[in-house]
């Protein structure tokens, strides 16, 4: 019974998704079900990622072994970012022997992890590590990735144990290879 | 004869120079203590708005927001609320969409209008038509929230930012920067958090 109704939300959650509705709205429908849709969500199965507040996340920023690791700042929401996505991922597959990982943070929304997230990287097979960063205290984390980000998302940033480099904005392929070969 | 050779020397710094002018006009926006630009932009009742047709108000709390940003969404309740706390007290709601309605036709006139109606919308809710007002706060994302105080100078720049520090739980927020800079601002006192950063929907061009 509740995979049935989990089965009947996503379907809901698909189809108003491709109407680039609301959140509100899903939300409203889902109501309309029964019960909480918060409630049903956390009832789900467990999300495929790693979820982190920013404490636990920032390690991933301050990595000291001998790799250069490319952190993009992502949503499933963020047409850019989907649009940069590609170029991401072929970097990783040509620039993985040399000591490059890419780490893609998402920042979707709790309603959006099972509905959205989770299909959309396997949709693209996508290769990079996948983590979610979950902390609403955006004003107090924003600046310490780095002190001139705006909150703007695509943003990505590129660094090692001896130098690093944050961009807020999006990359095409030659533009990031530009930048990572600072790194190599 | 010379002159004739600096002429496009001339010309290109002419038109460089006119580049980066236009540059700067779009992506500077505004800091705290500028002065905001008025406007005249359609509102969903067909009427035109500008911060001018205001008088005996305080200020104006301009939100850039839409339809179809979750994070907008997230905020939509609780600027209903500002809008209901302040502009009682002077300091109404404008909300302005600022996105392309060809590129995100989520957002386009016509959803405005339903969305506003679902949601009881209590304040002007504008089309930023030819996206030529949003450059000029600075806005880059959605929600972006300008509080203006009107004074004899113009309408000046009070704080910049998000609504408050939760946006996934009204219930959670620890910290209100929107009400706490406009009850600032209203007893006269200098504002204590000016500007705060936000991850949201970056404005389709």
């Amino acid at each position: 019974m509740n995979r049935l109704v989990t089965l009947l939300i996503s379907a809901l959650f698909l189809l108003i998704g491709c109407k680039s509705n609301t959140n509100e709205d899903v939300k409203a429908v889902a109501l309309d079900g029964s019960k909480d849709n918060t409630e049903l969500i956390e009832e789900q199965d467990e999300v495929k990622f790693p979820i982190y507040d920013f404490e636990s996340f920032k390690p991933l920023l301050n990595k000291e072994d001998d790799k250069t690791y490319i952190v993009n700042f992502w949503a499933t929401w963020c047409k850019p970012c989907i649009e940069e996505m590609p170029y991401f991922e072929k970097t990783y597959a040509e620039q993985k022997q040399n000591g490059v990982e890419l780490v893609l943070v998402s920042l979707d929304m709790p309603a959006m992890w099972k509905t959205r997230l989770e299909p959309f990287v396997e949709k693209r097979g996508l290769q990079g590590k996948v983590v979610i960063l979950d902390d609403p205290k955006m004003n107090d984390w924003i600046p310490k990735v780095d002190e001139n980000w705006g909150g703007g998302i695509p943003a990505t940033l590129i660094y090692n144990k001896e130098k690093r480099a944050f961009f807020e904005r999006g990359f095409t392929y030659e533009e990031l290879n530009e930048e990572l070969k600072k790194f190599l | 004869m010379k002159m004739l050779k600096i002429f496009p020397a001339l010309l290109l710094i002419f038109v460089l120079g006119a580049f980066s002018t236009i540059e700067n006009a779009i992506y500077d926006g505004y800091d705290i203590g500028d002065t905001a630009t008025d406007f005249s932009l359609k509102n969903i009742d067909g009427q035109m708005v500008s911060l001018s047709n205001y008088e005996n108000v305080k200020g104006f709390l301009v939100i850039f927001t839409c339809n179809t940003c979750p994070y907008a969404v997230a905020y939509e309740d609780r600027i209903v609320a500002l809008d209901k706390k302040y502009k009682s007290k002077g300091v109404p709601v404008i909300a302005i969409m600022p996105n392309n309605p060809d590129t995100k036709p989520g957002d386009n006139f016509e959803n405005m209008k339903k969305r506003a109606k679902e949601k009881g919308f209590t304040f002007p809710y504008l089309l930023d038509e030819g996206q030529e007002i949003y450059p000029q706060y600075g806005a880059t994302r959605t929600p972006h929230v300008y509080l203006l105080e009107k004074t004899d100078a113009g309408n000046i720049v009070r704080y910049i930012g998000a609504i408050d520090d939760n946006y996934k739980n009204a219930s959670a927020v620890e910290e209100k920067y929107v009400e706490n800079a406009v009850d600032s601002m209203l007893a006269g006192e200098e504002i204590e958090v000016q500007t705060t950063k936000a991850i949201g929907c970056s404005i389709k061009v």
